[in-house]
């Protein structure tokens, strides 16, 4: 149990920061013994009440303060990294932004955010398959984000465990690469479904690899008609620029009186 | 996998409503699991086997109701039964879809002593 939030999560989830660390260790236990009579009890709660419930507590603070909250997924190695350390470098100046990292191991991913000059938190969930609204409650309190800030938080490397976990994002940007087959949107399609935006990186590879662009984009329309798409490289920095635009479009200005 | 997750929740919501009900043992327990909602029953079955080992659902029998997935034409507003989420309606061949059912994930009852 989770003195902080009043919440049970499971397993061994740890945070870096630069100079501080938190652990949770979370068990159950219940005694009973005494005679009892059989009785049915209605229960119709979601299974996933407890994580909607903080999501949305995480969701209110993020409105009250005007910061966007994108949540960054993908299998590993499509390049989440990648595009945070080129937005984070380009946008320098004209947004703040602050970055929770998620993976099973290490703070690789931290450090590079870290080099970019931006606030950075790394959440490491041993064996855990996906960040869940808990994390993202304390990595929050952490982090402290600014006022009118863009948060991104990069989810753990994984094209299913992900999706049925609302983490209190504003959007949801699921991102495949040209590497990774056109039928991704298809055979992951619950991804595709829930997210908003799909960004198609490591367009600077389309000459050495079979990747029908046009074939991907109609299988994620077939998921989710009302996805948008946007074809960029983080390498050569083709079609960032859209992907700025959209960022841009997302942040919303506060009304100064 | 994330079944682990919703097992571990399942086990959290039953416990917490048994004990409310000043129970000891929970007997049966009813579940709603859509057809849509990402849960692969075999990695369900496992994590399960595992994760209901000392706790009160540990002889628990299970009672699963599959619901398959249902979408909403938004096109021609025909309703039709949805397999996978990349189907087209069948009246008109589009894919502008609303999910109606398919992705409940619900604890609905216990029995309890
Ligand atoms: N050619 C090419 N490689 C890229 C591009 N974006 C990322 N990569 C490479 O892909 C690998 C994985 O990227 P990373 O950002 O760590 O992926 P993540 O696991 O999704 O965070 C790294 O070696 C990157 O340099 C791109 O646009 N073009
Ligand atoms: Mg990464
Ligand atoms: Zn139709």
């Amino acid at each position: 149990m989770c003195a902080t939030c009043g919440c049970d999560a499971e397993g061994k989830v740890t945070m870096h920061e630069p100079g501080h660390q938190h652990e949770h260790d979370h068990g159950h236990q219940h005694d009973h013994s005494h005679d009892h009579h059989r009785k049915v009890v209605d229960v119709e709660k979601d299974v996933l009440h407890q994580n909607d419930l903080l999501a949305e507590r995480n969701r209110g603070y993020f409105d009250a303060k005007n910061i966007l909250a994108l949540n960054l997924v993908s299998s590993p190695g499509s390049g989440k990294t990648a595009l945070l350390e080129r937005t984070l470098t380009d946008l320098k100046g004209q947004l703040q932004f602050c970055v929770i990292e998620g993976d099973q191991q290490t703070t690789n991913d931290a450090d590079r955010i870290h080099a970019t000059g931006t606030k950075v938190v790394q959440i490491n969930t041993g064996k855990g398959c996906h960040l869940d609204a808990h994390m993202v409650l304390h990595a929050v309190q952490g982090i402290k984000p600014a006022e009118n800030s863009v948060l991104f938080i990069e989810n753990v490397g994984n094209l299913v465990c992900p999706a049925m976990f609302d983490l209190g994002e504003k959007e949801r940007v699921v991102i495949i690469s040209v590497t990774e087959g056109d039928d991704k949107p298809l055979k992951y399609p619950d991804m595709f479904y829930s997210s908003t935006l799909c960004i198609i990186n490591k367009t600077d590879l389309l000459p050495y690899v079979p990747f029908d662009m046009e074939k991907v984009k109609i299988n994620a329309k077939k998921v989710n008609h009302k996805l948008e798409i946007i074809e960029l490289s983080c390498t050569n920095g083709e079609g960032l620029d859209r992907w700025y635009d959209w960022l841009k479009s997302k942040v919303l200005v506060p009304e100064t009186v | 996998m994330h079944e682990l997750s919703i097992v571990l929740s399942i086990i959290d919501i039953a416990q917490q409503q048994a004990i409310k009900e000043d129970a000891a043992v929970i007997e049966e327990i009813e579940i709603d699991i859509g057809c849509l909602s990402t849960v692969e029953m075999n990695a369900f079955d496992f994590a399960w086997q595992q994760a209901v080992k000392e706790t009160m659902l540990e002889k628990a029998e299970r009672k699963i109701n599959r619901i398959n997935g249902k979408a909403r034409c938004s096109g021609c507003e025909v309703f039709f039964p949805l397999k996978n989420l990349y189907d087209a309606c069948p009246k008109c061949g589009e894919h502008l879809i609303d999910i109606v059912e398919g992705k409940e994930l619900r604890v609905r009852s216990l029995i309890v002593s």
